[in-house]
């Protein structure tokens, strides 16, 4: 469904989120590096209560949606889990993900809500993250390009 | 109570419980409120990949699921931006700028573009919607990060690097 199809609702519901998970990000400090990184190094175990608080309350609503709902009303999606598959590419690219959290304390979500706190330097964080997302997207196509004309080749 | 409990609680705890479960647990509501509406389970760093559709021809970045949804995920991630400054300006305690040094996000942010990607997930898709959904993938991914990035922060701290 494009968006122009998914209508006006759709869009200001999206922002009603986003204000909202920005917010308490804000709140959480989490838009502060510094904090995620005293986490890290066992100096304030805060953050267990972010992502604790945060999980619990998707659990309860995405269960009872799945119980209780039916469709959503806004695209006519069905709810249910749509869990993403496992193979080694989740542990690797959990080993690389937790390589640059634990040098930067940044992870997405929190890096655009900590420009929204005004901390500009993030910048260089969010360009990286554009450039990391950009060099895998380059290199998976080369891989899948050579192993294409490998096959080909037999 | 006896006195050992709040000085436990103090140490582990020194800036309290209470704005990181309340955050915590906006977090989550915006993620619920958007999945209740639209059944779309909203990770942050999908953005980085779809955004990318506007500007690279490359295949990989215009999946039809990248272009689809690259209009609402723009609007998300601005969403994002003016909800934390919303907080700012109302019970923030004003502008804040980070002191961890420049090296450290150009570095690090290269590495998380990268992982978020090739791991299906960042902290949000994994951490608060994977969890949430009893994903064993996402229960792995976290448990994956989360020890490598101790490990790392920890190794930085006994080198000597702050912040």
């Amino acid at each position: 469904m494009s968006d122009d199809e998914r209508g006006l609702g759709f869009m200001l519901l999206i922002v009603l989120g986003g204000l909202i998970f920005g917010f308490g990000l804000g709140l959480s400090n989490m838009a502060r590096p510094e904090v995620v990184i005293d986490f890290l190094q066992f100096d304030d175990f805060g953050l267990l209560f972010v992502m604790g608080g945060a999980a619990v309350t998707t659990g309860v609503v995405f269960a009872l949606a799945e119980t209780l709902g039916d469709r959503a009303p806004l695209t006519g999606a069905n709810y249910g889990r749509r869990l993403k598959s496992f193979d080694k590419n989740v542990v690797v690219g959990g080993v690389i993900f937790g390589a640059g959290w634990g040098i930067s304390g940044i992870c997405p979500g929190a890096a655009y809500a900590s420009l929204g706190v005004g901390n500009y330097p993030i910048l260089i964080a969010i360009g990286g993250m554009f450039v990391g997302a950009y060099l895998q997207g380059l290199w998976r196509a080369r891989r899948a390009e050579s192993a294409a004309r490998g096959t080909s080749a037999d | 109570m006896s006195g050992l409990t709040p000085l436990l609680v103090d140490s582990l705890f020194p800036n309290g419980i209470a704005h990181y479960a309340l955050g915590g647990l906006l977090i989550g509501l915006g993620t619920a409120i958007i999945y209740l509406g639209t059944g779309i389970i909203a990770g942050a760093s999908t953005f980085l990949e779809s955004t990318l559709s506007y500007v690279s021809d490359l295949p990989r970045f215009n999946k039809t699921k990248y272009v689809t949804s690259r209009d609402w995920r723009v609007v998300f991630t601005l969403s994002i931006v003016a909800g934390a400054a919303i907080y700012t300006v109302t019970l923030g305690d004003g502008w804040w700028v980070s002191e961890v040094q420049p090296w450290r996000f150009a570095v690090g942010g290269v590495l998380v573009g990268i992982g978020t990607r090739i791991g299906k997930g960042c902290t949000s898709g994994h951490g608060v919607c994977g969890v949430g959904s009893r994903s064993r993938t996402s229960f792995v991914n976290v448990a994956t990060f989360m020890l490598v990035a101790i490990g790392v922060a920890q190794l930085l701290q006994a080198l000597g690097v702050s912040p």
